[in-house]
């Protein structure tokens, strides 16, 4: 077990997976000489040669979709796109071929590929630079698409998206590349589909992932503090799969949600964890299901209009507390107990 | 440097040749590849060796001491000092934290921007990329709204909203900054094919980095105009690095002027240092767009810090940083103006004086300009108002509490 970044927790997995399997190959911008936008890749380069360290032109399409001509053909390659904004000039070639290959051709051939790319906004980089859009990736079957919060984490999924055998799309965020955790030194990969449960609690569940699943512990931790709640915190994990079980059984127990996340509010990834709830645990609802997502405009550069649209711990706090004085109004005059 | 024998492609009858080099500049970029204007016009129909292709440069370029030309020259170094004082100071503001996001500079392209801004007609459009802020002053746009939007307050060229990468203004035909490599492109496109359309004279003029060149909206956007005549010029500015990555690392025709000749368009390359002749080619590749003929123009240039202010550059050698430090376009338009007796060192310094007064003066402007209000947050989103927009902050709950089914209070 050693402490350390979730950027270091990236740089000594990719570096540990490139030493242990030949097939796997690193491709993406300015990924060598760079060192890579956010030096995930740094001293890649040096250690393993331009042919597994593969500085590519500026062409989203074209080297995401040699990647998976590669991986086609069995190589294990890991494409860097320097953000999930980028991602959307090779929107075709992961949604209409990397998602679709093994389906279309009656499973005779796979993609073993890792897309890896940060989201997140906070950095007053403006509309076209701060989406939060991985549900495009989620919604597509055949993608798997995970979202790691914590080192050991970025770790383990790491570790899995690369040994998998299906087309991943690896979520990184630009607010936890320097946050830091413990990470185990064995090599067990992660399961992509599961969620965890980060903390065990009773009064209300707080559901998030990447950047959100970071701030949800964040908020329980003080409130447990502060207030004395008992807050259960899930990290999704994984978004597609979507572990659907791991949310219900926690708001059985708990009876109430509130979910975070970085997205847009409609339509979004908390939209389909409400519905799975809804779906799941009706009867063991006490209070409407909240969501705590960004303001639906395209992002303003201003700091104060930015910090405005984008959730705040403030913003989540408020939303627990009013859930829970809705449980509270329900359970004095219903007579429910949670 | 390039074949100074013109060579030709049988399959497109493409020729290329060079011009000779001017003596200024063949004293001030001896270390630099580039010579004052490599062409290749694309003339299907013409025999292929055809010496009319090779155009002559333009009179000033070989004979600066005209007073045109003098008074040319000093309105273009004073336009390029601005920008220089302009991003320094908007360098300075970043580490400061008045300015956020990323911020890109034209340090070292200065030749460039003021030679491609001074040729087009204040009716033509400009469509260019996030590295902008010098064309968006040599447009015609106040500094202090430049800075203001740097600084995201409401007297920004974009009220804000847009930061260093996205300035955009109207009344100067600048249709925008874009932070997408390459979005520019077919948006530049569709202006020329708006003119086009309304059967108007004006051109677009599109810039981008050379990097730009290799993204799937280059190939098709210039085969498109070609295809239907679009008065639009696509201008590279070669200032050889993506943001690490080299030219040749990332381009499989390096000449990238060169890659118009799959268009059938035409197309040239110029010393990007040389304000003269960048105005010069410029000024003969928006005539042909004018009429009809859309244009590739490649404008070798410096980028003399790092990619973004925050990014050190460490990738570069001592040696290159050396050579950059020689090619200063200002430093060498300083010389010139100097050595052809068209200024001595006090009227140089008074320019210095003046650009760093109006930039100092932009600074203060755009602190004392206050931050968009919160209640315009919702404002963007839709050109005209539509039912049910979303427009909550986050965490707001999308109904307000009611009380539970027969259990409503009575009035
Ligand atoms: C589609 C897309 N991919 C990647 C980036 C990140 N990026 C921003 S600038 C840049 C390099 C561009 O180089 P060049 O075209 O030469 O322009 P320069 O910055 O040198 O002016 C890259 C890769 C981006 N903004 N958009
Ligand atoms: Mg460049």
């Amino acid at each position: 077990m050693s402490i350390m970044t979730y950027r270091q927790a990236l740089h000594d997995t990719l570096r540990a997976e490139m030493l242990r399997d030949d097939d796997v190959f690193l491709i993406g911008e300015e990924i060598g000489v760079f060192e890579g936008s956010y030096k995930i890749t740094a001293g890649m380069l040096e250690e393993f040669g331009e042919k597994r360290v593969r500085d590519t032109p500026i062409a989203e399409e074209g080297f995401t979709g040699a990647a998976i001509g590669a991986a086609m053909l069995g190589l294990r390659p890991v494409v860097e796109i320097m953000t999930i904004n980028f991602s959307l000039l090779a929107l075709d070639q992961i949604v209409n071929h990397a998602a679709k290959i093994y389906g279309m051709f009656g499973g005779q051939a796979r993609v073993p590929m890792v897309i890896r790319t940060p989201g997140g906004g906070g950095q007053q980089l403006g509309a076209t630079h701060s989406q939060n859009i991985e549900l495009y990736y989620a919604f597509v079957p055949g993608m798997k698409v995970v979202a790691p919060s914590t080192p050991a984490d970025a770790k383990a999924l790491m570790l899995a998206a690369i040994r998998d055998d299906d087309p991943v799309l690896f979520l990184e965020n630009l607010a936890l590349y320097n946050t830091k955790g413990e990470v185990p030194d064995d090599d067990t990969p992660a399961v992509i589909g599961k969620a965890a449960v980060t903390r065990e609690g009773s009064d209300i569940t707080l559901i998030g992932y990447s950047r959100m699943a970071y701030v949800a512990s964040k908020v329980a931790e003080q409130l447990a503090e502060s207030d004395g709640l008992d807050i259960e915190v899930i990290d999704l994990r994984s978004l597609r799969p979507l572990d659907r079980e791991t949310i219900i059984a926690s708001v059985k127990k708990t009876h109430s949600a509130v979910i975070l996340e970085d997205d847009w509010l409609t339509y979004g990834i908390g939209a389909e964890i409400a519905a799975t709830i809804s779906d799941g645990a009706f009867d063991y609802l006490d209070a409407p299901v909240r969501r705590v997502a960004m303001a639906e405009v395209p992002l303003p550069y201003s700091k104060p209009l930015e910090t405005a649209a984008l959730p705040s711990t403030d913003d989540v706090i408020g939303a627990i507390r009013q859930t829970l004085e809705a449980v509270g109004h329900r359970t004095s005059t219903t007579g429910r107990k949670s | 440097m390039a074949s100074r024998t013109p060579t030709t492609r049988a399959t497109t009858g493409v020729t290329t040749g060079t011009t000779p080099t001017s003596p200024q500049k063949a004293q001030s970029t001896a270390k630099r590849k580039t010579t004052a204007a490599q062409k290749v016009t694309a003339t299907p129909k013409a025999p292929a060796k055809e010496k009319a292709t090779v155009r002559k440069t333009p009179a000033g370029a070989r004979n600066p001491k005209s007073a045109d030309d003098s008074a040319q020259l000093i309105d273009f170094y004073r336009q390029m000092m601005l920008i220089r004082r302009f991003e320094e100071r908007a360098a300075r503001a970043y580490t400061q934290a008045l300015v956020g996001g990323y911020c890109h500079l034209n340090l070292g392209e200065e030749a460039a921007v003021v030679g491609l801004m001074s040729a087009m007609r204040p009716s033509d459009y400009l469509f260019t990329n996030y590295r902008e802020h010098g064309y968006a002053i040599s447009r015609g746009i106040d500094p202090n709204r430049v800075m203001a939007e740097l600084y995201g307050r409401i007297d920004g060229v974009s009220k804000g909203w847009g930061g260093s990468m996205h300035m955009f203004d109207i009344t100067q035909r600048l249709l925008g900054g874009y932070g997408i490599v390459g979005g520019q492109l077919p948006l530049a496109t569709g202006a020329a094919l708006a003119i086009d359309y309304r059967e108007g004279d004006e051109v677009v003029l599109c810039t981008m980095g050379d990097g730009t060149t290799n993204i799937g909206a280059f190939h098709e956007s210039l085969n498109i105009a070609a295809l239907w005549n679009l008065p639009v010029v696509y201008v590279i500015i070669n200032n050889r690095l993506g943001m690490g990555t080299t030219v040749e690392k990332a381009s499989a025709e390096p000449e990238l002027y060169k890659r118009a000749s799959a268009y059938r368009m035409a197309s040239e390359r110029v010393d990007g240092l040389d304000p003269l002749a960048v105005y010069a080619a410029a000024g003969r590749a928006i005539d042909s767009a004018r009429g009809g003929k859309p244009f590739l123009l490649e404008v070798m240039t410096e980028r003399l810090r790092g990619h973004s202010v925050v990014d050190p550059a460490t990738y570069r050698s001592a040696e290159e940083v050396a050579d950059l430090k020689e090619n200063d376009p200002v430093h060498t338009l300083a010389a010139r103006l100097v050595a052809e007796g068209i200024l001595n060192d006090e009227a140089l310094a008074k320019i210095d004086e003046e650009a760093t007064a109006l930039v100092v003066a932009a600074a203060d402007f755009a602190a004392a300009s206050p931050f968009p209000e919160i209640s315009t947050l919702f404002d963007y989103t839709y050109a005209t108002p539509v039912p049910n927009d979303s427009r909550r902050l986050p965490g707001e709950p999308l109904f307000a509490p009611e009380p539970l089914p027969g259990q409503e209070v009575s009035a």
